[in-house]
């Protein structure tokens, strides 16, 4: 790892993965310390992939990842010690509640059982959980059990949140709860990395954003960067992000680095 | 062109769904099995029939008159079949109640649902008739074969015994569906269905030890008793015997009766499925339920969660801890076997040992299925910051658990009775659980735990290795009650079936 890894919540140098055809290919990304990171693409961009190599739950072909300067791939226990995963189908138990599921969380990551309590009655407070918190799972709207799982993902205090479409099915308000919370802990210093197709969500929310398409990162930055990078022109981020894929193929940029920011 | 919504049309799409099925069950989704496939089905009819004709060769004179001990041997064998036959029927029935597939999209079309449940109830009929005819044709080929065509006429008679077993299924499900709701009639239904089909072999086997204290389940048939206080060789209820042994007139009877009972119940019930099956998907959705343990789930290490985890969601879920402890019914016979021992009648308790061993070897497969494979979150427990070894260790720890609490106290009973058979117990219940872990860690696959009633389907390499290390583990114990030295051949043999299971397995990188 590069000594500039060590201030990075997230680096990913060269990172390949190759299915039928290659999903990852030679991707370099950095997300620093504290700052709300935002990856969007087409279907297929390879973001999906390049999370789950991140977390743990892939091996990459090749490449490197670092967490706070941890080696993912050497030191994977210690790495997901500081992370946390949340994907757009909410990880729970039917059979457990929302209280036990948090207990079950924080067991795993090792936090002993009177600040587990403490975090678990506070996260199902501020989520909005309270009225459901003794019963299971099985009988909570996808909403709901979403908050569940962004409670289990916040429960042992992770200093990095990656989450992969984290909206998809949420309602305005359950929303609008997510996103507040997300926010909060990055001011409290906590860094976030995030997939999404809601541009909306990506433009109000990122301090930077990164456009993945065939595998590579083909623009990133500030979202006034996004827009020079694209051209005159492009008023929305929905205008940038189509001329940013449209033309990010590889066949516009030879080089496997994004536009410069 | 068959008109679109018609009974006709539906029949045409449930054959061919059923045909998909079918041949997915054989061939696991791959085309290129299909000559191993149609090479595997060849040896075991071959096998099936020379298996039938060991056990009949020498059994009576099957050319004969039939005499009432032969009626009460056929009427009794078909009884038990049958009871088999329900079991399955009502299993089918259930599903149809409960998996959702296709039933959202049909329900909100304008297509007519009883015409759909119509069908599906005699496609049902169908398959079981068909898995019933393939399981017993072998038997009654070689019945054919020692004692003449006109045994060929049981094909027929399992046919009928199909029919009335999926009406009867259909109007019980309706019933306990208009007495209990949608909600219990799950879990009663599918707990009805496989008492049906322990129960009699259970009883058979009851019967038998309570009265000349042996296990074989034909004892009963063959008893003076039973013999004595059957009805009379005039009566109605010799009639499907009748028939299977070739009479015409028997045979058209116990025919039409099956066709009628069967279009009877496809009148009265399959309008109701519609609203029935709308009811019970509301169940399959899930409703809140409060729970008043979470006080006591504190896990203080991550080991300790994953196996209070395992054993809560098991604990919690009645109708998988149905489908696990349910082949522990077949511990009832050596259980009343152990407590006649205990008032000093009788010293067999050298029997008990292999089917603990093999009980045990099946419960613990059951249960690490549902803890490595059946894992409802997978990435959660993969993003931990808990090693691999660590994760299966303690879901070893959670199969063990549950075997230890189920048999522990059955062991302790025997090892007060027989100090050295409890100690062979012990150990045949380790290895057999310990193989049947190991096979199931080699061969996971992530699956809703939901689908635990099909999980030889997703692997019938792994579901074979399980039986067999299992099996050979419960002999390995019953030779080394006899003899500690001897036992050691089959424990290799045993032992030899895991690297080869292992080297079956998938390859992971």
């Amino acid at each position: 790892m590069t000594e500039g890894s060590l201030h990075s919540a997230l680096d990913i140098r060269d990172l390949a993965k190759r299915f039928d055809r290659p999903a990852v290919d030679g991707l370099d990304l950095r997300v620093r310390a504290g700052e709300f990171y935002t990856l969007l693409g087409p279907n297929g961009a390879g973001k999906t992939t390049t999370l789950r190599m991140a977390t743990g739950l892939l091996k990459p072909d090749r490449g490197a990842i670092a967490v706070f300067g941890i080696d993912v791939l050497a030191e994977p226990v210690a790495a997901k010690q500081i992370m946390a995963w949340l994907s757009d189908e909410p990880m729970i138990y039917d059979r457990l509640t929302p209280l036990e599921y948090l207990y079950f969380v924080a067991g795993l990551w090792g936090v002993d059982s009177d600040t587990a309590e403490t975090r678990a009655r506070d996260l199902i407070g501020w989520l909005g959980l309270a009225q459901y918190a003794q019963e299971r799972c099985e009988g909570l709207s996808k909403g709901t059990r979403q908050k569940v799982a962004l409670a289990g993902a916040l429960v042992h205090e992770p200093r990095l949140i990656i989450l992969d479409e984290p909206f998809t099915g949420l309602d305005a308000a359950s929303a609008r709860l997510v996103k507040n919370v997300l926010r909060e802990r990055v001011a409290q210093g906590c860094s976030v990395i995030m997939t999404t197709h809601i541009l909306e969500v990506a433009e109000r929310m990122a301090d930077r954003i990164g456009v993945m398409c065939g595998g590579r990162l083909v623009a990133e930055g500030t979202l006034e960067d996004l827009r020079r990078q694209a051209g005159a022109g492009h008023a929305t981020l929905e205008d940038t992000f189509l001329a940013l894929t449209d033309t990010g193929s590889g066949q516009t940029h030879s080089g496997r680095g994004p536009i410069a920011a | 062109m068959i008109k679109a919504g018609t009974v006709a049309w539906f029949a045409q799409h449930e054959t061919r769904l059923a045909w998909r099925d079918w041949a997915w069950l054989l061939s696991g989704g791959r085309r290129r099995r299909g000559y191993a496939v149609m090479l595997g089905l060849f040896a075991f009819v071959v096998f099936m029939h020379g298996f039938a004709y060991l056990t009949l060769a020498h059994a009576t004179d099957f050319a004969a008159p039939p005499d009432k001990r032969l009626l009460v041997t056929i009427g009794g064998t078909l009884l038990l079949y049958w009871s088999l036959m329900l079991s399955q029927a009502m299993e089918a029935v259930t599903r149809a109640f409960y998996a959702r597939g296709d039933l959202d999209l049909i329900l909100s079309s304008s297509a007519s649902a009883g015409r759909l449940f119509a069908v599906r109830i005699a496609t049902m009929a169908l398959g079981i008739a068909a898995m019933s005819l393939a399981l017993a044709a072998p038997a009654i080929n070689v019945l054919a074969w020692l004692g003449g065509a006109h045994w060929l006429a049981a094909y027929g008679v399992v046919m009928a015994m199909a029919m009335v077993a999926v009406a009867i299924s259909v109007m019980l499900t309706v019933a306990l569906f208009r007495a209990i709701g949608p909600k219990r009639t799950r879990l009663v239904a599918q707990i009805v269905a496989a008492v049906i089909g322990a129960s009699f072999v259970i009883g058979v086997q009851l019967v038998a030890i309570l009265s000349v204290g042996t296990l074989s389940r034909v004892a009963l048939f063959q008893s003076e008793v039973i013999i004595d206080h059957a009805p009379d060789r005039d009566s109605l209820w010799w009639l499907p015997a009748d028939a299977a042994m070739g009479n015409g007139l028997a045979l058209i009877a116990v025919l039409a009766l099956g066709a009628i009972v069967l279009a009877g119940a496809i009148r009265f019930c399959a309008p109701r499925f519609g609203e029935l099956a709308l009811a019970a998907g509301g169940v399959s959705h899930g409703t809140a339920r409060p729970s008043r343990r979470t006080a006591n789930f504190r896990p203080k290490s991550p080991g300790q969660a994953l196996r209070r985890k395992e054993w809560l969601l098991l604990w919690r879920d009645p109708w998988l801890m149905s489908q696990s402890l349910m082949q522990l019914l077949y511990l009832l016979p050596p259980f009343f076997l152990l407590s006649r021992m205990f008032y000093g009648e009788g010293n067999s308790a050298a029997l008990l040992v292999p089917v603990l061993i093999m009980a045990a070897g099946q419960l613990a497969g059951g249960l690490a299925w549902l803890a490595i494979s059946g894992e409802d979150a997978p990435d959660l427990i993969a993003t931990a910051p808990v090693t691999a070894a660590r994760v299966w260790r303690a879901k070893a720890e959670a199969v063990a658990g549950g075997v230890g609490i189920v048999f522990g106290p059955i062991v302790v009973g025997l090892a007060i009775l027989d100090p050295m058979l409890g100690v062979i117990t012990v150990c045949g219940i380790v290895v057999a659980g310990a193989a049947a872990t190991l096979i199931q860690f080699w061969f996971r696959a992530q699956v809703k735990r939901s689908l635990f009633r099909r999980r030889h389907v997703s692997s019938r390499i792994a579901t074979f290795a399980e039986a067999l290390s299992s099996i050979i583990w419960a002999g390995a114990g019953a030779v080394a009650v006899v003899s500690l030295w001897f036992a050691i051949f089959p424990g290799v043999v045993a032992l030899a079936v895991l690297p080869v299971a292992w080297l079956l397995s998938p390859k992971r990188p």
